[in-house]
């Protein structure tokens, strides 16, 4: 092999192209520079960004929520550790792969699990499941390294310790929805909170909540901490102390046991609700833990819609209690003397129709206390008919129908107070009179929801002021360990005379002791009240045959006690059970006798309940009591 | 022998220039590997200081083949080539995998590629090819080169080693440039194609369908990673970018050092660099590289004869293929596929055969001017 015997052409020939080569090599050297400004100068701050959000992971700590405590310092709803899977998207790699292997280690659902993986606003660390077990956790922690992204992060839950008990007072939490993010009351919250939605949980959410708190760390590809870069604890919401007496709450709810219906007790001078029970209930730890969508929909779907709050949204036709109403109505515009009498034959006639009483033979002659005692509708009828629907409307309103009672939980109903302006927008039509001779009795166009009829019977058991209902007697600051002692509302005086209230009082003891509610009368205390059967369709006509159950009538009683000095007052209303003096009373005369017997009188007479507090002995108290 | 006629002649001032740049190189190289292999735990030796025993290998081998007569190496071409691919059939037969490819030779403690020994013999084979006598024809010019090429394509291409595979054809399209095709036009559409290859394979690239991709992707290299991939480039370029005009300094790289740079040791050094230096940092580095061609062309066009300009120009032509293209896919240039930055890399043969390489170079320098004995 010898070079010098080629033709020296080929070696100059090439000599020549070199220079071509090295403007290429120049050409694209010149490329990587231009593409090395593009990406270090003219972007460098856009990936000097990106490269910081890489390695820095926020993490939100979610604070400790303010528990709620009952008026004797029970605890109704606290915080249980959970292990909480959540996955940072930045970090995925293979978003199916990822799901996969976490069907694969647990129960999930792959649908479900997919349909979470999307950025909540800004943040990137979404929840996929909560309250894992010991075990799963672990299995987790252990496959760490397969599961690029995915934290398994220990963090509070919230649980009601009593279950089912008093669920619609309290309410549960839930994930803080797009849409109140978009509201001022929930300005500032991270996507993905915890906040109330229902119940006590909701109104008092601003105090329950807490302020959440901010991890920044440093993390490598893989997202495991390397370092913390700082760190912003999280504040625990404050505590309430509700009104609520949880031995009444549970005795309540237990005598409503499997039928629908609500009982209400509150303290008649001061509108401490000890007792707001719903039935049927729901299982608030389910619906705080997250349901799946068919767990939602089997609640949704439930005809006996166990989510209804019926003390509060429930709606009926008040039936005979509303004639307490009627009574002071007549009282007050001298309709009826107190002593006035009718003849009642079993029926009233009007135009073409006749208005039946309960009674068939009808209860002779009347006057106002025994059409109380023994629910004559005839009596009312003709009250009614005498006073027309806009004065019954006026005073229906001035006891408060018509209007939330204002108790402090979300989603009251206001019930409906009709009148002929009322019926003219709503309807169209011009009011009928004989439509207000059943409005008389509580039927009709009027509704009303328990939590209304209390206010009413506890106004009378007041001698004519009205309580304001509410829960909460007083918070807990967690920050400097005091308790503010929260003023109770103060009640409005009706324009009713207290002779009036004074003679229907008496006439509703009657009522216990002599009338329709005799199964109330208690050998512990004098009880006072009201029946009522709220049709829910006309039946008259087929009397006598079995009634399918969904068409029976729904039963009330109204009461208070004791008599002379009321301290406590109770409505109870039981869909489609018939009459109010056989099936509601008893249950109102066993919560009222529970009651004497937990919170006796003060010997000295004096008639304001004040049970036992755990906080009544500890010093700074903010505000007075009214 | 060699070591005689060094030290007998002494090194002239381009000596001095050539050698200076390649230990710069090496010296970044190495700044970048132990920026981020330093604090790795548990593995024993660190990368790092294994790279520099291997850098003192290749400066044996720098040392060995600047002294050795080129054309004497070049009697050996064909058989070195041979036994090249015999190693390679030897490797996709027995040889050990790594991550879903076989590339490697067990020799001992050791792994060796063989793949980089058969660039280099290709080199001379090439070049022995058109020196010996004058080949007329595109047959005799283009193709049957063409077939010496392709056993060692094919063979690479199968471990699947997609970058070793494209160097050979890189080395056989530079020769074929340098010797020219006789044909004009060809030659031109060709030389233009060239250039153009690594900026219009994005644009071509994304033109296809996806399935086409895979099809294509999982043709060279089944074990492909679809999802991976973008994740890699990305952050590459977040690495590069993020380090703006002046870098984040030595091992303040929150890319690499944070393993977010996947193979910062090896395909994506470039970007540890780029990340720690900056704009600055990188264009001095790349400016190195371009410094090293065109001394490396320079050799090339002063060379004594037809044989030396050639292997001149093979060995610039394979380290420039390595470093254009590891650099354009750490910029987002080019796509990924795995091939290492030359002189900055961390791999044994890789870094022993670019450095024996470049003695080959020295030693055509050097006899430039030398009346050969025989």
């Amino acid at each position: 092999m010898n070079g010098s015997g080629l033709p020296s052409k080929e070696l100059t020939d090439l000599q020549q192209r070199l220079v071509l080569i090295k403007v290429g090599v120049l050409v694209i050297i010149a490329f990587l520079v231009l593409r090395l400004w593009q990406l270090q100068v003219r972007d460098g701050p856009y990936y000097r960004s990106l490269s910081q959000d890489n390695r820095t992971r926020s993490i939100v700590l979610q604070p400790a929520r303010g528990l709620i405590y009952d008026r004797n310092g029970k605890i109704l709803a606290n915080n249980v550790p959970s292990f909480n899977l959540y996955v940072e998207l930045e970090d995925v790699k293979d978003r199916q792969v990822l799901i996969g292997e976490l069907v694969d280690l647990l129960e999930l659902d792959s649908a479900e699990l997919a349909k979470k993986f999307h950025p909540k606003g800004t943040l990137t660390r979404v929840k996929l499941s909560g309250g894992l077990s010991l075990r799963e956790a672990a299995l987790i922690e252990s496959h760490r390294l397969d599961l690029p992204g995915v934290v398994i992060q220990p963090e509070y839950q919230r649980n009601n310790p009593l279950g089912a008990y008093a669920a619609h007072v309290l309410g549960y939490v839930g994930e803080v929805s797009e849409d109140q993010l978009t509201q001022e009351e929930f300005q500032g919250l991270n996507p993905g909170s915890l906040v109330g939605q229902n119940g006590v949980e909701a109104r008092y959410d601003g105090i329950l909540r807490g302020h959440a708190g901010r991890k920044l760390l440093e993390v490598d590809a893989l997202g495991h901490e390397k370092r913390m870069i700082s760190v912003d604890k999280p504040q625990a919401g404050n505590d309430i102390y509700l009104t609520i007496d949880f031995r009444l709450q549970k005795l309540a709810e237990d005598l409503l046991g499997q039928e629908a219906g609500a009982i209400i007790a509150l303290d008649p001078n001061t509108g401490e609700t000890l007792a707001l029970a719903s039935r049927p209930s729901f299982d608030p730890n389910a619906l705080s833990r997250g349901l799946t969508s068919q767990e939602w929909l089997d609640i949704l779907q439930d005809t006996r819609h166990p989510l209804t709050n019926r003390a509060i949204q429930g709606l009926y036709p008040p039936g005979s209690t509303f004639k307490i109403i009627m009574a002071a109505a007549a009282l007050e515009t001298n309709t009826l003397d107190f002593t006035d009498t009718i003849q009642c034959l079993g029926g009233f006639r009007f135009g073409r129709r006749t208005y039946r009483d309960w009674k068939a033979g009808g209860h002779g002659t009347v006057n106002m206390r025994k059409a109380i005692v023994q629910s004559c509708d005839v009596y009312f009828y003709r009250v009614g008919h005498r006073m027309g629907i806009e004065t019954i409307a006026s005073y229906a309103k001035e006891f408060g129908l018509g209007e939330k009672t204002g108790i402090d939980l979300p989603s009251e109903q206001a019930g409906l107070v009709p009148s002929s302006a009322w019926k003219q927008q709503a309807r169209g039509e011009p009011w009928y009179p004989g439509e207000t001779i059943s409005v008389s009795i509580g039927q009709g166009f009027v509704t009303v929801t328990p939590l209304q009829m209390t206010k009413v019977i506890a106004t009378i058991a007041n001698g004519g002021i009205s309580p304001r209902p509410h829960l909460v007697r007083a918070v807990r600051h967690r920050e400097t360990g005091t308790i503010e002692k929260w003023a109770t509302p103060t009640g409005t005086s009706l324009n009713i005379h207290p002779d009036h209230i004074r003679r229907i009082q008496n006439a509703l003891t009657a009522v216990v002791n002599e009338g329709t509610a005799r199964r109330a009368q208690s050998a512990l205390v004098s009880i006072a009240g009201k029946t009522g059967t709220s049709q829910v369709v006309s039946l008259r006509a087929v009397r006598g045959k079995e009634v399918p159950k969904k068409f029976r009538d729904h039963a009330w009683f109204v009461s208070y006690a004791p008599a002379s000095s009321p301290r406590i007052a109770v409505a109870v209303l039981v869909e489609h059970m018939g009459h109010g003096g056989s099936v509601a009373a008893p249950l109102a005369k066993t919560l009222i006798e529970a009651f004497m017997e937990l919170s006796p009188a003060p010997p000295d007479g004096e008639t304001k309940v004040i049970p036992s507090h755990p906080f009544e002995t500890q010093n700074p108290t903010k505000a007075t009591h009214g | 022998m060699g070591e005689r006629h060094l030290n007998r002649r002494g090194m002239d001032s381009f000596d001095w220039c050539f050698l200076s740049v390649i230990v710069s190189i090496l010296f970044l190289g190495g700044l970048s590997l132990y920026s981020v292999t330093s604090d790795a735990q548990g593995s024993g030796f660190p990368v790092y200081l294994k790279q520099t025993l291997w850098i003192g290998v290749g400066a044996l081998a720098f040392l060995v083949l600047a002294s050795l007569d080129y054309h004497k190496l070049a009697r050996w071409a064909y058989v070195l080539y041979g036994i090249g691919l015999i190693l390679l059939v030897i490797v996709l037969v027995s040889g050990k995998s790594s991550r879903g490819a076989q590339r490697w030779i067990a020799l001992g403690p050791l792994a060796i590629q063989p793949s980089e020994f058969v660039k280099f013999s290709l080199i001379l084979v090439l070049s022995v090819y058109y020196a010996t006598r004058v080949r007329y024809g595109w047959l005799h010019r283009m193709v049957l080169p063409g077939l010496l090429t392709l056993p060692g394509f094919l063979l690479t291409l199968k471990q699947p080693d997609l970058g070793s595979s494209l160097s050979f054809l890189a080395i056989y399209v530079t020769l074929l440039l340098a010797v020219g095709v006789k044909s004009k036009t060809f030659g031109l559409v060709l030389l233009s194609s060239l250039m153009i290859f690594p900026f219009a394979w994005g644009e071509l690239w994304g033109s296809l369908y996806e399935y086409q991709k895979e099809r294509i992707i999982s043709f060279v290299n089944p074990a492909y990673d679809p999802g991976g991939k973008g994740y890699h480039g990305l952050q590459s370029r977040i690495a590069v970018g993020s380090g703006e005009l002046f870098g984040k300094g030595l091992q303040g790289g929150t890319q690499s050092q944070f393993k977010f740079l996947p193979e910062g040791h090896t395909d994506f050094v470039f970007a540890v660099f780029a990340e720690e230096w900056g704009f600055f940092g990188s264009v001095l580095l790349v400016s190195l590289f371009l410094a090293l061609f065109l001394l490396g062309l320079d050799i090339a066009s002063k060379a004594r004869d037809l044989l030396g300009a050639l292997v001149a120009i093979g060995v610039v032509g394979m380290i420039a293929f390595g470093v254009v293209v590891n650099i354009g896919m750490t910029l987002g240039l080019a796509p990924i596929v795995g091939i290492p930055l030359p002189l900055m890399s961390y791999g044994g043969s890789a870094t022993v055969v670019t450095m024996a390489a470049l003695g080959l170079l020295m030693n055509v320098k050097r006899r430039r001017l030398t009346l050969l004995p025989y």
